[in-house]
């Protein structure tokens, strides 16, 4: 068995307890942050140093082993669910900052490392890392490439994709690379940007080169009620119409400031049906004249409280509010679905009103928090697993909002990936030919499909069992 | 997190477990806020991972004797309570979940009479003394000593203070406007007696008297925490009957205590005795709450200006969210200057009799905290808890520092006679 002369040349090489192979060991890492998907693996490793990385990924390709990467298993799709007869590497400890130079605003990382972690480390310099998930404080960077990770500031800054200036990798065969470096020019291909939302199809971040912005020196912190999601959708469009570039932009359902109200006390309005958090950033005499600006245009959308963040630690509230919703949803409901479709700006009013229709129409709670500068939305479709079909219903629903999202013109997924949970959506999304490039794409890299497997690529692949010759198989997974 | 606990075989306790596995929805965000993962970075000893082995175990998947290294490695600090935003009761899982597993398991003949020597012992002032007098005599035959003892001998203190034992009531001094008991622990009692008689003189300086009810014992609250339910239920059954019921709260100087006491009604759920824990637990309070709420007359002046790193106590600032109330007691003494400790949410290691059992994290934890403490460069460490005291003095010395470190209680009483606080 191919799987197991890997798992005997690991043991020969890897201390026991870094090497995990127990079955209480290994139960705990049978999830990501999606539980209705478990899968345990052979072994997970704990990779220790880059080389221990590379060794395996050599070992894997050699032995044609399937493996799985992972930081801190907080992808909500899936992403870094186990494959049973692969190993995962957890990354997790690989968390070292190798460099950081605050005069060219530049960090050199390991993939483990916790995106907050990036910030604090550069805020005695002045600095932090834009990309904020609201799984900041436990995400790792490594995962944020993976998915090309956005967050509540995302609206002014990008998304990790414009943050990330160079990668070390180890493809699939376990050739090293290096992409990009710690220029912003770069000449070819941008083969760094190719790499970064890739889902780990494209093997394994060792070292991350990061863009590091200079911390704004003043915040604005507004929150207005809506009496419906609909107005709250139209009055972002309204600050963008006004030629403001907000911070960030997100708006909370009533499920959603229930949740968060009861985790954090964040003094968000309760009897509101909607509620907009709109937040200015920057030089101080900027953000002043901005603000009155705002005001304006917040008080002539038809919003009912207004309320400004006072201080620091009211604004700090607000946002750990509003970060911690996805989870405070865990007051409301057992089990959730977190979606994650975009719309075009434009339609955020429809998309609402049409996402409060289904959830009528299947009887099933739908609570809304997102990033409504994006359109990217976040339904959370809540269900109680242990009636039996009801996963079932909220995964049909979930889909009809998806479907909803791309004939909007939108997307299937904002920021948190296909990886297994939407896969089944990419034929809605994308032509049999497109389907066809990527998989060759793909194929072009890792032609054994080893790295994260069956992830993100819709059934129908090339797919490798250990030992055997390439064959075309159908997977109805 | 979807689950298949047997909650009705399994009793009340069964219910508050598969509740807080209920309420968890796998999303990670407490990993970072566990000292455990923050040290060994591995799932299985996170909060997450462990509510996953524990919920694995009770559904009969993993057995009780897989999971269990993983759960004792849990210092019970309930950082990770404070960081999860869906209000995870991890208290009310792990607690049951440890008197559950306590039931079968098998330990080791060693370990098993370490553990029976703190459980006789330690809730016991009069027996724990003697052992602590013991104790400093085996230390001779240290190496002679199986491993498993060794941790406990090294935790004893050189000598036991001397202390008068407390009246059974203190009066106020003026005008009298509360009146409470005092529980007064059972080894703080013994280890650093002052604790208790401060806690009696700021109480009563500010107009609250004080019933010390001779017959009480041990609150319960280790045994609690380490699995021990029947005699925990034992010893609060105890203090049930002896505390007052005519005072106004029942006051603990002992972080351990308080949040163990807040337990008592989950521990007696469904028992005959459930709704004298509910109304007993429901006066429970903080001193430094209580003087805080109470309002408290200003000291005079310190004789000079001290920098003053208050330590956050796992068991007062996650287990019963209190972290304003004693800071704002310390700053009401003037010429005091509190000073934030870097990474102050992280378990110092004492957690209870963690130190005893799980010495190597225990030590980690311990020097990761001395270190962040002598960071901010203080004159003066203020904790509220015995067992945290303990814990830091062991690591500020081992990085070969003499601060002292000092109950809150220790240094609004000193405040006020005037005395300085730069000696232990
Ligand atoms: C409460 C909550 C809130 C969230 N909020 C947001 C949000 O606001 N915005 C957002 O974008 N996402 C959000 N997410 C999703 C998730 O946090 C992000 O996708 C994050 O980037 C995942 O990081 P991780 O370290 O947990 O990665 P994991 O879950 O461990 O892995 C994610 C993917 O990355 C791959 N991977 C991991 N490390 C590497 C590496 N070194 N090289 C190659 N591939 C790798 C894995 O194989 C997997 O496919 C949220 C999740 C939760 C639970
Ligand atoms: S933060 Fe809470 S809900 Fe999330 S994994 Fe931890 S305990 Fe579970
Ligand atoms: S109680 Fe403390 S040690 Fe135990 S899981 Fe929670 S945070 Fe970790």
């Amino acid at each position: 068995m191919a799987l197991e002369t890997l798992i005997s040349e690991l043991t020969a090489r890897i201390p026991p307890e870094r090497l995990l192979q127990q079955r209480p060991q290994l139960a705990p890492y049978e999830s990501d942050a999606l539980t209705s998907l478990r899968a345990r693996p052979r072994a997970v490793l704990l990779a220790g140093t880059q080389e221990e990385v590379i060794d395996a990924v050599r070992l894997c390709h050699a032995h044609r082993v399937p493996f799985v990467a992972r930081g801190s298993g907080t992808s909500l799709s899936g992403g870094s669910l186990p494959i049973e007869d692969g190993i995962v590497i957890a990354l997790n400890r690989l968390n070292r900052i190798i460099a950081l130079d605050p005069r060219q605003r530049l960090a050199v990382v390991e993939p483990g490392i916790i995106n907050l972690d990036v910030s604090r480390a550069a805020a005695p310099h002045g600095l932090y890392y834009a990309p904020d998930p609201s799984s900041q404080p436990i995400c790792t960077i490594g995962g944020n490439v993976a998915f090309n990770s956005g967050g509540a500031h995302c609206l002014k800054y990008g998304m990790t994709a414009n943050h990330v200036l160079g990668i070390k990798a180890v493809l699939p065969d376990g050739e090293v690379v290096q992409l990009g470096g710690a220029s912003l020019e770069t000449s070819g291909p941008d083969l760094t940007g190719f790499f970064v939302g890739s889902e780990g199809l494209f093997g394994v971040a060792l070292e991350i080169t990061l863009r590091l912005l200079p911390k704004p020196e003043a915040y604005r912190t507004i929150l207005a009620s809506y009496d419906s999601l609909a107005a709250a959708g139209q009055a972002v469009s309204d600050v963008v119409a006004a030629g403001l570039l907000p911070g960030a932009m997100e708006i909370m359902d009533r499920l959603a400031i229930e949740a968060a109200e009861a985790s954090v006390n964040a003094g968000y309005p309760r009897d509101a049906a909607a509620l907009l958090i709109v937040e200015l950033e920057g030089e101080a005499v900027e953000v002043d004249a901005e603000f009155a600006h705002l005001r304006r245009v917040i008080e002539r959308s038809g919003a009912g409280e207004i309320r400004v963040a006072a201080d620091e630690a009211e604004r700090a509230r607000i946002w750990k509010g509003r970060k911690g919703a996805f989870s405070a949803v865990g007051r409301l409901s057992p089990n959730y679905i977190v979606q994650d479709g975009v719309v075009p700006r434009s339609k955020l009013g429809e998309a609402l009103q049409r996402i409060e229709a289904l959830s009528a129409a299947h009887g099933t709670r739908v609570a809304n928090v997102f990033h409504a500068g994006d359109g990217n939305l976040h339904p959370l479709i809540l269900y109680d697993g242990r009636v039996p079909g009801a996963l079932e219903r909220a995964e049909d629903l979930a889909g009809e909002i998806i479907h909803m999202c791309i004939e909007l013109g939108g997307s299937i997924t904002g920021e948190h990936g296909v990886g297994m949970e939407k896969r089944r959506h990419m034929p809605a999304m994308f032509s049999p030919d497109d389907l066809a490039l990527m998989s060759s794409v793909r194929r072009a890299v890792d032609p054994l499909e080893l790295a994260n497997r069956g992830k993100m690529l819709p059934a129908g692949q090339t797919q490798v069992t250990a030992g055997q010759h390439e064959q075309a198989v159908t997977d109805h997974g | 997190m979807q689950h298949a606990i047997p909650v009705v075989e399994l009793g009340p306790q069964g219910l508050a477990m598969a509740k807080a596995v209920d309420s968890c929805v796998h999303c990670g965000l407490c990993l970072a806020a566990c000292p455990t993962y923050k040290t060994l970075g591995e799932e299985m000893d996170s909060p997450r991972g462990r509510i996953f082995l524990m919920k694995e175990a009770l559904e009969g998947s993993l057995t009780t004797e897989e999971v269990l290294p993983y759960v004792d490695r849990c210092l019970g600090c309930m950082a990770c309570v404070t960081a999860c935003p869906s209000g995870v009761a991890y208290g009310d899982l792990l607690a049951p979940f440890r008197a559950h597993a306590e039931k079968t398991r098998h330990r080791p003949v060693m370990e098993a009479a370490a553990r029976l020597l703190v459980r006789t012992t330690m809730p016991y002032p009069r027996r724990f003394r003697s052992a602590v007098r013991l104790g400093k005599l085996a230390r001779v035959a240290r190496p002679l000593l199986p491993p498993a003892l060794r941790p406990m001998l090294d935790m004893l203190p050189d000598s036991l203070p001397a202390s008068a034992p407390l009246p059974e009531r203190i009066d106020t001094q003026g005008q009298r406007r509360a009146r409470v008991a005092l529980l007064t622990g059972c080894v703080q009692n013994v280890l650093a007696p002052e604790i208790n008689w401060a806690t009696a003189r700021v109480l009563a300086r500010n107009g609250v008297e004080v019933v010390i009810p001779r017959s009480q014992g041990c609150c319960g609250s280790l045994s609690l925490h380490t699995g021990e339910a029947d005699q925990a239920r034992d010893l609060a059954r105890h203090n049930l009957r002896v505390f007052p019921h005519d005072v106004d709260a029942i006051i603990t100087n002992a972080a351990g205590c308080g949040s163990g006491m807040h337990e008592y009604p989950l521990l007696f759920a469904g028992q005959p005795d459930e709704d004298a824990a509910q109304v007993f637990a429901h006066k429970v309070m903080d001193i430094s709450v209580f003087l805080y709420q109470l309002g408290i007359e200003t000291p005079p002046p310190l004789p000079q200006p001290v920098r003053v790193a208050y330590h956050d106590a796992c068991h007062l600032a996650h287990a019963q969210r209190i972290t304003a109330e004693p800071r704002s007691l310390l700053v009401t003494v003037p010429n005091l200057t509190l000073v934030e400790i870097p990474e102050g949410d992280l378990c110092c290691g004492s957690a209870g009799t963690y130190n005893l059992e799980q010495p190597d994290t225990a030590r980690q934890l311990g020097e990761r905290k001395a270190h962040n403490i002598l960071a901010v460069e203080p004159q003066v460490i203020a904790a509220g808890n015995i067992g945290c005291i303990m814990q830091i003095r062991k690591h500020i010395r081992g990085q070969s520092q003499a601060l002292p470190i000092l109950h809150t209680i220790t240094i609004l009483d000193r405040a006020y006679a005037g005395l300085p606080l730069l000696s232990e």
